[in-house]
């Protein structure tokens, strides 16, 4: 079966807009030809069976690709109206707008404190007030000030896997970045802690652009505005989730969210 | 049916595993008591035997061995008879059917002295006229007479450090003359201002060698006469006497405090007699500062190099090979090391060095001989591939997460080395260290050709500007077992320094690597990863 390349929908005051995206891993081609536009303070999701490219196209917006050698980028990835793809491009204030939450959650071994202003050490602010205000602040947003605030200056290692999640979500909003990406935050996590994750994203909502990919459909469906599905590389349908969950277009989208195929 | 489960379940290998370890830990306690017990007693006062013989002569000693006769069954005593400028031998062979009578007689005397090793005998008399003693016998009048030349031998010591600083002082001068007559040109009234000032030293360094001279002289009309097991009367000054003490009458409060003062001369005094006796002080400083120096040439190195080859070189054919490089000079026998040093370090670099610098001093080497910077540098080079292999495994082990979360949050990948990987690799790397600081101290062979000696003149730490003479050779605690212990002329009376000093240098690299082994805990529960 043919799969068609469609045009990019438009959306309303887009963010990030991708024109023609083509990445390599050496010789295998991993994204083929991806455009679309992600429009700002909302939540999209990108859904589709594994392999098919999701978490290597997030990666291509916050530049996390350059670490691997054998990857070659061609296409346009622009953030309000700026190609990041450009060598030109400063990678480091990219990522300062470009928050990412990855999958395994990766807390690093220092305090709480430390691990929420990471980010702010590492751009040299040492204003103490601004770091405790700043800890306060995102802790509170990644709805686990409750939980931590009698032990910000121990470990993160003492911390269950969700409140490490939530840590890490926490440590992204610290840089206050506009657009945060989230690359399966909930995949390891228990039913109960994937709620609080899911309540943050929905609270979130309307300051960030997320962008996050999910192998739960379920989970797509419930938080995300835009749903985005991908297939062996390919953009086969966009556009509002309740449509595309609803009276999907393509044959093989409705055959993936039913579940016949995936 | 049982076979096939016992088989099955692995049965036999846990026993081949448990076995192993049983024979690596009994070997290793082996090792350890036998130096500990040959070791640890040597300070403690043994009684002295007199055995009268049957052929009607007196054998006086400590019994330090016994064991059967080859070929017979019967007993024979090794007597450590002392006396060595008397009978030539310290110790003597005794059968035990020739005894007559062995006894401890109360009053026997054992001296330890500057020259010819212990004295066993008895005080006849006290011939010092000039001390003024009071009216005392036997070993109060000893001990009081060795009280009284105290001060005498004091200002004799005085006189010599006076001396040696005069030295130091005449050499300085003598280098700069030598300086400035090596250049054309030379300003003659500096030239001649210098040679005056030579001159006035020399006058005094002669006029105090005169004093020092009388003073010995007159310190060793102090004597005493003592007596040994046949009779013979024995004339001892009583300068050369170190220590005299009578053990069969001692208990045990007063052995201890003797093992403690022996303990302290140990660790505080230079060796004397050629090593065996006396104490180890040059030799621990020695191996310490080696393996300090050591530690700051090959730490750095090491951990760098480390890093580069795991966090930034590209994986390819050359990074293979050189990590293959790396793990064999891991294996390259250390003599090879230390020629290498001596090549290129002393001869090489240091030839280079006193060329350009020290060109007055020629033909006398400074840095063209082996001394503590060459032999570190070389043990250095031996340890540096520990250290490399070391740290990238500890860069290796760390998550690919933690990079990734430290360089989304915006951190460049030099942030992310030094805030996270480089702490959190730092357990792993004082391992590698540890190893390397143990491997380090206990080499001797390359040491042997780039710069140890069995008595060095001084230390390479000490007062004169600038305090740390990295030219210096040194003493170390490895070379000093190999050299008492198969280099002396008198194997059986060094035996005892042997186990003292391999018991010092186990324990020395026991509280070095524990230190850091300490320091590495420390900070593996501080940067430990939990994967959940």
């Amino acid at each position: 079966m043919p799969l068609s390349h469609i045009p990019i929908m438009p959306v309303d005051n887009p963010q990030v807009e991708v024109e023609k995206l083509d990445l390599y891993y050496g010789n295998a081609q991993a994204l083929k030809s991806v455009s679309f536009g992600i429009p700002k303070a909302n939540v999209t999701a990108l859904i589709g069976p594994s392999g098919c490219g999701k978490s290597t196209f997030i990666r291509c917006i916050n530049r996390m690709n350059d670490l691997i050698d054998t990857i070659r980028i061609e296409g346009v990835i622009k953030i309000d109206g700026e190609n990041i793809l450009n060598p030109t491009m400063d990678v480091i204030e990219l990522r300062r707008r470009v928050g990412m939450v990855f999958q395994k959650w990766n807390p690093f071994p220092k305090t709480i404190y430390e691990n929420v202003i990471y980010g702010l050490r590492i751009a040299g602010v040492k204003d103490r007030t601004m770091l405790d205000e700043t800890v306060e602040k995102s802790l509170k947003r990644a709805a686990l000030w409750e939980e931590v605030k009698d032990r910000l200056h121990q470990s993160a290692m003492g911390l269950s896997g969700g409140q490490m999640q939530r840590l890490c979500i926490a440590r992204a909003i610290a840089v206050n970045p506009e657009i945060i990406l989230m690359d399966e935050p909930c995949s390891a996590l228990d039913p109960r802690s994937t709620a609080r994750i899911e309540d943050l994203i929905r609270e979130l909502r309307g300051d960030y652009t997320i962008i996050i990919v999910t192998h739960n459909m379920q989970q797509a469906a419930r938080i995300s505005d835009y749903t985005a599905y991908m297939y062996l590389g390919e953009l086969i349908e966009y556009g509002p989730t309740k449509k595309i969950f609803t009276k999907p277009v393509k044959q093989e989208t409705e055959d993936y969210i039913t579940g016949r195929f995936g | 049916m049982m076979k096939a489960k016992f088989w099955r379940q692995g049965e036999p290998y846990v026993w081949a595993t448990g076995m192993a370890l049983a024979l690596v830990l009994f070997l290793t306690i082996t090792l350890l008591s036998v130096v500990i017990a040959n070791g640890a007693a040597i300070f403690w006062p043994q009684p002295v035997a007199l055995a009268e013989l049957t052929d009607g002569s007196r054998v006086l000693g400590e019994i330090s061995q016994q064991q059967k006769r080859p070929q017979s069954e019967e007993q024979r005593y090794q007597f450590k008879t002392g006396n060595r400028e008397m009978y030539s031998l310290d110790f003597r062979w005794v059968d035990a059917s020739a005894i007559k009578r062995l006894s401890h007689p109360a009053r026997v005397t054992v001296l330890e002295r500057l020259e010819n090793g212990n004295f066993y005998g008895y005080l006849r008399e006290i011939r010092a006229p000039q001390l003024n003693l009071p009216a005392a016998t036997g070993d109060t009048a000893l001990a009081q007479a060795l009280t009284a030349i105290a001060p005498q031998q004091a200002e004799i010591e005085q006189l010599n450090d006076t001396i040696a600083e005069l030295n130091y002082r005449l050499e300085q001068v003598q280098n700069k003359l030598a300086g400035l007559r090596h250049q054309r040109g030379a300003d003659p009234a500096r030239l001649e201002a210098l040679a005056a000032e030579e001159r006035t030293l020399k006058g005094r360094f002669d006029e105090l060698a005169t004093r020092l001279a009388d003073q010995r002289s007159a310190l060793n009309q102090h004597e005493a006469v003592f007596i040994d097991a046949s009779g013979t009367e024995k004339v001892i000054a009583l300068a050369d006497i170190v220590r005299a003490y009578q053990p069969n009458t001692m208990g045990v409060w007063q052995k201890s405090g003797y093992y403690l003062t022996r303990l302290r001369e140990l660790f505080t005094e230079d060796p004397r007699e050629s090593n065996t006796e006396g104490g180890l002080f040059p030799a621990i400083f020695g191996t310490i500062m080696l393996v300090f120096l050591m530690s700051i040439v090959s730490f750095p190195i090491g951990v760098v190099a480390g890093v580069y080859l795991r966090e930034y070189a590209k994986e390819g054919v050359l990074v293979k090979m050189v990590r293959i490089a790396v793990n064999n000079l891991a294996g390259i026998p250390s003599i090879v090391y230390g020629i290498f040093g001596l090549g290129f370090f002393v001869y090489g670099i240091g030839s280079s060095i006193d060329q350009l610098f020290f060109a007055e001093r020629l033909p006398n080497p400074t840095f063209g001989t082996g001394g503590i910077l060459w032999a570190s540098l070389t043990l250095g080079l031996l340890t540096v591939p520990v250290v490399i292999v070391a740290t990238e495994e500890a860069l290796g082990a760390i998550p690919p997460g933690i990079r990734e979360g430290s360089q989304a949050l915006a951190a460049t990948k030099f942030q992310t080395l030094t805030k996270l990987l480089l702490p959190m690799a730092s357990p792993g790397i004082l391992t590698g260290f540890i190893l390397a600081m143990a491997r380090a101290a206990g080499e001797v062979a390359p040491l042997m050709i780039t710069g140890v000696v069995k008595l060095a003149p001084a230390l390479p730490l000490d007062g004169h500007f600038p305090y740390l003479h990295l030219d210096r050779k040194f003493m170390h605690l490895g070379f000093h077992i190999y050299d008492i212990g198969f280099q002396s002329p008198n194997v059986e009376a060094s035996k005892p320094m042997v186990y003292v000093t391999t018991l010092l240098l186990i324990l020395i690299v026991l509280l070095m690597t524990s230190t850091a082994i300490y320091l590495r805990n420390k900070m593996r529960k501080h940067y430990a990863v939990v994967d959940v």
